[in-house]
């Protein structure tokens, strides 16, 4: 049943991208009788633009994130959380992955692919990596990428809100996988 | 904040990487990173220009507005200091759909029109205005509805068993970022400054 919901929003999901490409400009020049080619061109340059100015702040985030990956600092941190979260039943070889999310995509990725392959898609530390790595997003990279393009250099209370909901969002994905999951 | 943070994991790095005797890889590390950070700039370029053209199509013909208002009893809420009918509402909105869709190609280019457009209510150009902490925070905790394709493809069968999981994990986060948003932005340390007082405090 679930198993059919998902194929079938996934079958969805594929369509949703064309229909937004071409539903749109038909609206607008159908419609409102807009100058769909001209207007897109005017849009179509700011992308340039913002892509460019990203660059320094991901250059900022992306180099102090891959020094402290590269360092093995996570392998000492998880050494020395690891008996605390022993304590609050939160599963040692999920640590990594949900100190990772926050930092890298890319780097998520890897251990959750590590995750699969060492423990099988059957195991409950699979299935909890995965919901992990699908219930959160790279807050540093989001943070650079977001606030660069407009120039914010004040984060403000952005980093503690989020670091907040990547922890509550780690817990909450062990909390229902061992709910949920027999 | 982000000065302290930024500084500690490059110092860190450097710390733990002497220690491990893994200095070449922090060298190597920063390197390539900085190079990855041009890389995923530039290959932002022709995506963003393409639902950039795509949004000023939507916004010129009047659609975004009418997404906005349907949804202003939500947006009210999370963005008190947003006018109703400000384009910055549209693009939010458009941006959470394409994140609850999984659309992250599409989402990017729409989160950075949102910000661009709450830069042009924000006072203080270089500090994050309540709404644009707010849309980050929302951003940064994922609101996902469909699984990420590298998911289902690394979980196979077995990624039903998560799609349950996993809505529920994020709907949690996102709440906690909600309220989080919420409870931080009234607290002293993360108080906006107007700017005249600010100088005076970086002189005194």
């Amino acid at each position: 049943m679930v198993e059919l919901f998902v194929g079938g929003l996934n079958n969805v999901a594929k369509y949703i991208i064309p229909t937004l490409l071409v539903g749109i400009p038909f609206y607008a020049l159908s419609v409102k009788k807009i100058p769909v080619y001209e207007v897109f061109v005017v849009g179509a340059k700011d992308g340039f633009t913002i892509a460019v100015r990203i660059i320094p702040y991901l250059v900022a985030i992306l180099v102090a994130v891959g020094m402290f990956r590269a360092s093995g600092a996570l392998d000492m941190l998880l050494n020395l959380l690891a008996p605390v979260l022993n304590v609050v039943g939160f599963p040692a070889e999920n640590l990594p992955l949900a100190l990772m999310r926050p930092l890298s995509g890319s780097g998520s990725l890897g251990l959750l692919t590590d995750l699969v392959n060492e423990h099988g898609v059957d195991s409950m530390t699979a299935k909890i990596g995965a919901t992990m790595y699908g219930s959160s997003e790279t807050t540093f990279y989001v943070l650079a990428v977001y606030f660069g393009s407009v120039g914010v250099i004040r984060s403000r209370h952005a980093i503690p809100a989020g670091l907040f909901a990547d922890a509550v969002g780690a817990i909450s994905a062990v909390f229902f996988c061992k709910l949920l999951i027999a | 904040m982000l000065n302290y943070i930024w500084f500690g994991m490059m110092a860190i790095g450097v710390g733990a990487g002497i220690y491990n005797g893994k200095i070449d890889a922090v060298t190597n590390a920063a390197i390539d990173m900085a190079k990855v950070s041009v890389e995923i700039s530039i290959g932002l370029i022709g995506i963003m220009a393409l639902w950039l053209g795509i949004m000023k199509i939507a916004e010129e013909s009047g659609l975004i507005r009418i997404i906005a208002k349907g949804l202003r009893p939500i947006t009210l809420r999370l963005f008190p200091d947003v006018p109703e009918d400000h384009p910055a509402i549209g693009s939010i909105v458009l941006n959470m759909s394409a994140n609850i869709l999984g659309l992250g190609n599409a989402a990017t280019p729409l989160g950075l029109k949102a910000m661009e457009e709450l830069q042009e209510l924000n006072d203080q150009k270089d500090t994050a205005s309540n709404s644009m902490v707010m849309f980050l925070a929302i951003n940064t905790s994922s609101v996902q509805l469909i699984l990420p394709a590298t998911v289902v493809a690394l979980m196979g069968a077995s990624v039903s068993e998560i799609f349950v999981t996993t809505i529920l994990a994020t709907s949690c986060s996102t709440i906690a970022a909600i309220v989080a948003v919420k409870f931080l932005e009234k607290r002293k340390r993360f108080a906006l400054v107007p700017d005249a007082e600010k100088q005076e405090q970086d002189h005194g």
